[in-house]
């Protein structure tokens, strides 16, 4: 077989678009993640997930309904965590339109999805980090006088952030590479774009091979970030 | 003018019943050591004072404030009642300066400069200014010890607990915690001190409280109670600890 390398020179406009179109998917969905993953993550940590009638006497309103808001945290991770990312965002994108009436396009699924896929990864994240934080830490802010979010904050978040970074590393790569999975809805990221270049010419070979290499740079570029992230800061 | 006020303080772990029906008052300028053998609820009497542990029953008041009030008023008593703990526990990604500033500036609102102005003052009170840019891994267990007596008395607090602060130390570095302490007695500061340092407690302390089985057995003057036990309990548990 031979290897043309000018079958790659033409093909890598269309692959550098959706090299974009990958990198925003996964930018904004590990974005958006980061943040549901931190809020479900603190609320598995730190609210209890079952009623206590003591609780309930004292205060009824936060009595019922912090349990309740952890239990949904708690259902958000086993649904997210139990199913295929290629069934949530064939969810999204087709059945969703079905049972209610919002109709979105192909980008909005893929970035919701990731959204919501890394969303539930990351909370288990946070959650194993906060709990890796001493508990005395937590008691000597408290017995500062410090409100709970201070102390989370200030406190147990600076040292929680330093151990997450390995396993966050980890995870933006995993959901870089579930981007190459939204094929499925038409999206035109990077791997829709190597396969209809590939439809066209036929040169799998070429095609493939630069489409892993350029996925490698990536996957290596987030490894590097984070490696120099965690050579600036003191792991704790 | 009583500082400390237990009115029937009941604390339980599930059915298990660590304190029994306490209540004493503490007054300003006691220093107050409370010893007891393991298990006998020493800690947790100390830990309810500031509301890291909830009470089950009755009420402890610090000043006006209660444990049992609404969290803001809990935060307020916490203020009143520095703490310093057995393991220490500094931050460890602040150095022993930012560990002393953090409570004028987070718990007090204090400015930048001003804390940084106390936090020095309170680290050469511990005899620790030279080494206030490290970081707590850097220093001994002794030295970590002073920097979180010095953190817990930048936030200004009206009473000190101290919980075991020596226990995990080695015998040649108790000292200089102790020493530090004994001189925040004689300031006229009022401490809680839990404690196996007997030594202390006949030097410094101006009372002692036996807490044996959830119940305080002895309360009296330290030098009465050591050297002439009134009870067996008391005698046989000072000579496990002398």
């Amino acid at each position: 077989m031979d290897f043309d390398l000018s079958v790659v020179w033409d093909a890598l406009p269309s692959l550098w678009k959706g090299t974009l179109v990958t990198i925003k998917i996964t930018f904004w969905g590990l974005f958006g993640g980061a943040l549901l993953g931190a809020l479900a993550g603190v609320i598995r940590t730190y609210v209890p997930g079952w009623f206590s009638i003591d609780i309930i006497r004292q205060r009824p309103l936060s009595g019922i309904l912090l349990p309740l808001v952890s239990m949904l945290a708690q259902g958000y991770i086993l649904i997210v965590r139990g199913t295929p990312i290629v069934v949530q965002v064939m969810f999204i994108y087709f059945a969703l339109p079905l049972m209610v009436d919002v109709r979105v396009d192909g980008m909005s699924a893929a970035i919701a999805t990731l959204i919501i896929n890394s969303g539930a990864y990351i909370a288990e994240i946070v959650r194993g980090a906060l709990q890796s934080v001493p508990k005395g830490l937590f008691e000597a802010g408290q017995s500062m006088g410090l409100p709970f979010y201070k102390i989370l904050l200030r406190i147990i978040g600076p040292i929680a952030f330093r151990r997450m970074i390995p396993a966050l590393g980890n995870q933006c790569i995993i959901s870089l590479k579930d981007s190459s999975l939204f094929i499925v809805i038409g999206v035109a990221e990077l791997t829709r774009q190597g396969q209809e270049i590939m439809a066209s010419n036929f040169r799998a070979v070429e095609i493939w091979g630069a489409v892993a290499v350029i996925y490698l740079i990536l996957t290596g570029l987030i490894a590097l970030i984070l490696k120099t992230m965690e050579r600036r800061m003191r792991i704790l | 003018m009583s500082m400390v006020t237990f009115e029937h303080v009941v604390k339980k772990f599930g059915n298990n019943t660590i304190l029994d029906d306490i209540s004493l008052t503490i007054n300003k300028g006691e220093v107050v050591v409370v010893v007891g053998p393991s298990g006998s609820g020493k800690s947790t009497f100390l830990r309810c004072i500031n509301a890291l542990e909830t009470i089950q029953g009755g009420d402890i008041r610090v000043g006006k404030l209660s444990v049992r009030g609404k969290p803001a008023e809990v935060r307020e008593l916490r203020r009143e009642a520095g703490m310093v703990f057995q393991q220490f526990n500094l931050f460890p990604q602040l150095t022993a300066l930012e560990n002393v500033m953090f409570g004028p500036i987070h718990a007090r609102g204090m400015s930048n400069r001003q804390a940084r102005e106390k936090a020095i003052a309170l680290l050469e009170k511990v005899g620790l200014a030279e080494r206030m840019d490290h970081y707590p891994g850097e220093l001994s267990g002794g030295q970590q010890q002073r920097v979180a007596i010095a953190r817990a008395l930048a936030v200004n607090p009206l009473l000190m607990l101290f919980d075991e602060p020596t226990s995990a130390l080695d015998p040649e570095l108790r000292h200089e915690v102790l020493k530090v302490m004994k001189d925040l007695a004689e300031e006229g500061m009022t401490m809680i001190v839990v404690t196996h340092e007997m030594d202390f407690a006949r030097k410094v302390g101006s009372r002692l409280i036996f807490i044996d089985q959830g119940k305080i057995a002895h309360d009296g003057p330290p030098s009465e109670l050591l050297s002439n036990p009134p009870s067996q309990r008391l005698k046989d548990f000072l000579q496990h600890v002398v």
